[in-house]
């Protein structure tokens, strides 16, 4: 009787990290997908990375490990790094990748000397932080599900209520301009939504790769479809499948960490859509190219025996 | 009155510059309504540049431009603008339709969705441009010529006075190169000003009725006949136009 009531305890636990990992997952697959879209995929690496120094400084600030103002710090960080970015790109003839690579490095290295400050200490509390360096979704409680939930419900929502207006900013910026769309303010809102994604996951996969999972499942929703909202409901599929997957393969062995099973998860479902998508997938263009040298060495068998005729 | 005499377009005193170098300089530029004017000049003489600074895509250092007496901010609805090919992700997940229906955004406003009547005026763009069998067609799938007839429809679809395009005849066949000049004209006929940034020297004489030379200076700019002359050429161009005119 003892045992069966440990055991529903660990699934009802195993549960709620599955559900918070699955929302994730959902969360950063949908936004993921503009970022994949947009060519952005190394800023999310950037915010994530930018993140980490908010994290250090809300828990000096507050003494807290609430994760609600670990996040909200995560947030601020991470949005201000992208000001940087976006800022260092328009203001001075810096490139756009050696913008990310600054910003994201100065401030990582940053994060890492107050965490180890923090360390040092050794304030009792501190044990919680190394979670956000590589995450370990296993720490995921139901006011977190509740915070993921919320927060990238309200997210997606407003991307939904833009859809039109962020669509035509990713596609064509120039004439979404002409239109009179404030594009800056467009890019910035929805470079917002990105930091919401990112720092709702770094809890659970860390900041080192969260970037993968707005990546992956776009990348690998793209191989199945031609039409966008089809694109971002797979994947959030895609994510959650990942999220879900992560964490049970993590659970069932001990101390391996979550954030790089859900990412290895996720690539497990890169790797199979470019290889066996239809149109776009590898195999299929294989077989199109068998296919296309088989027909034209028929064509040409027949232009042959009707010459020897 | 007044009204008969407004220009569709008047630019003064344009300067841009988006480093220390100027790419326009004191530009002028009239153009009366209803002509189908092409901006000829070499490469960096700031074609493109005149066209976004008209369209308030970039700030100009000095000058002002005007759309029927008022500044393009109060003018949109009326401005048609087909951006160069090359500038859009021809591989983003969307077909045909979609992209001409986004020639309705403007007029929708902030997040109305478009509905029928705005997939109606798509299709009318289509069939002007000769694209209505490919409606559902993703636009990786265009060739060059397909994919600057669908931008074509798109500007139609904003149901403009004034269109500005840059370079559409860019990769195009000759074929649908015909088309597109048929259609430009087409719009003439209806009082539009069509305002077209183009390279190919040889045609302007066939396809325009009025030309801007463009070198970051404004050259010259007017009728065809009056305007397009070898000696405007050799000035535009530096003295390197190998043939001549007509």
């Amino acid at each position: 009787m003892e045992n069966l009531s440990i055991l529903t305890r660990l699934d009802y636990t195993l549960m709620i990290v599955a559900i918070g990992a699955a929302l994730l997952g959902a969360v950063s697959g949908t936004l993921g997908t503009y970022a994949v879209l947009r060519r952005q995929s190394l800023l999310g690496d950037a915010i994530s990375h930018a993140a980490l120094p908010g994290i250090a400084i809300a828990f000096l600030l507050t003494g807290s490990k609430t994760p609600l103002i670990l996040v909200l710090g995560a947030a601020i960080a991470g949005w201000l790094g992208t000001l940087f970015i976006l800022s260092i790109v328009r203001l001075t003839r810096i490139k756009y990748d050696s913008a990310l690579g600054i910003i994201l490095s100065t401030f990582f290295g940053f994060g890492l000397v107050l965490h180890t400050l923090i360390q040092r200490t050794g304030n009792a509390n501190q044990a919680g932080l190394d979670t956000f360096l590589f995450g370990q979704a296993a720490t995921i409680l139901e006011s977190d599900v509740l915070t993921i939930g919320i927060l990238g419900g309200i997210a997606i929502v407003i991307m939904l209520v833009f859809w039109k207006e962020l669509k035509l900013l990713v596609f064509d910026e120039g004439f979404a301009a002409s239109l009179g769309f404030p594009i800056r303010a467009l890019d910035i809102l929805l470079t917002s939504l990105l930091v919401i994604a990112i720092v709702l996951g770094l809890q659970a996969v860390g900041a080192v790769l969260m970037s993968a999972m707005l990546v992956a499942p776009a990348v690998a929703a793209r191989q199945w479809t031609d039409k966008l909202s089809v694109m971002m409901l797979l994947a959030a599929g895609f994510g959650a499948l990942a999220g879900v997957g992560g964490t049970i393969i993590s659970s069932s062995a001990s101390r391996i960490p979550t954030g790089p099973t859900i990412v290895l998860c996720a690539t497990v479902v890169v790797g199979f859509s470019i290889v066996l998508a239809p149109n776009r997938g590898l195999l299929w263009n294989r077989l199109r190219y068998q296919r296309n040298k088989r027909n034209l060495k028929m064509l040409g068998g027949q232009l042959f025996q009707s010459e020897e005729q | 009155m007044q009204a008969s005499e407004a220009k569709a377009i008047e630019v003064t005193d344009l300067t841009v510059a988006y480093q220390e170098q100027p790419v326009l300089w004191d530009v002028d530029l009239d153009v009366p309504p209803g002509v189908l004017l092409s901006i000829v000049g070499p490469n960096g003489a700031g074609k493109t540049t005149l066209i976004k600074a008209i369209l308030g895509l970039v700030r100009p250092a000095a000058g002002n431009v005007l759309i029927y007496d008022k500044p393009y901010e109060a003018q949109r609805r009326i401005v048609g603008y087909v951006p160069q090919r090359g500038t859009v992700d021809w591989d983003f997940p969307t077909n045909v339709l979609d992209v001409v229906m986004m020639g309705r955004y403007g007029a929708l406003g902030w997040v109305r969705r478009p509905g029928r009547q705005e997939r109606e005026l798509a299709m009318q763009a289509l069939e002007k441009v000769g694209m209505e069998a490919y409606t559902t067609r993703q636009i990786s799938q265009l060739s060059g010529g397909q994919q600057q007839r669908v931008f074509l429809a798109r500007a139609l679809v904003q149901d403009a006075t004034v269109y500005l395009m840059d370079e559409p005849f860019q990769g195009v066949d000759a074929t649908t190169e015909r088309a597109i000049v048929t259609l430009l004209q087409e719009l003439r006929e209806k009082g539009k000003t069509v305002v077209v940034v183009h390279h190919d020297l040889q045609t302007v004489t066939d396809y325009f009725d009025w030309v801007m030379l463009l070198n970051i200076r404004r050259i010259a700019s007017g009728p065809v006949a009056e305007t397009f002359t070898p000696e405007n050429l050799r000035t535009t161009y530096g003295g390197r136009v190998a043939f001549m005119t007509k």
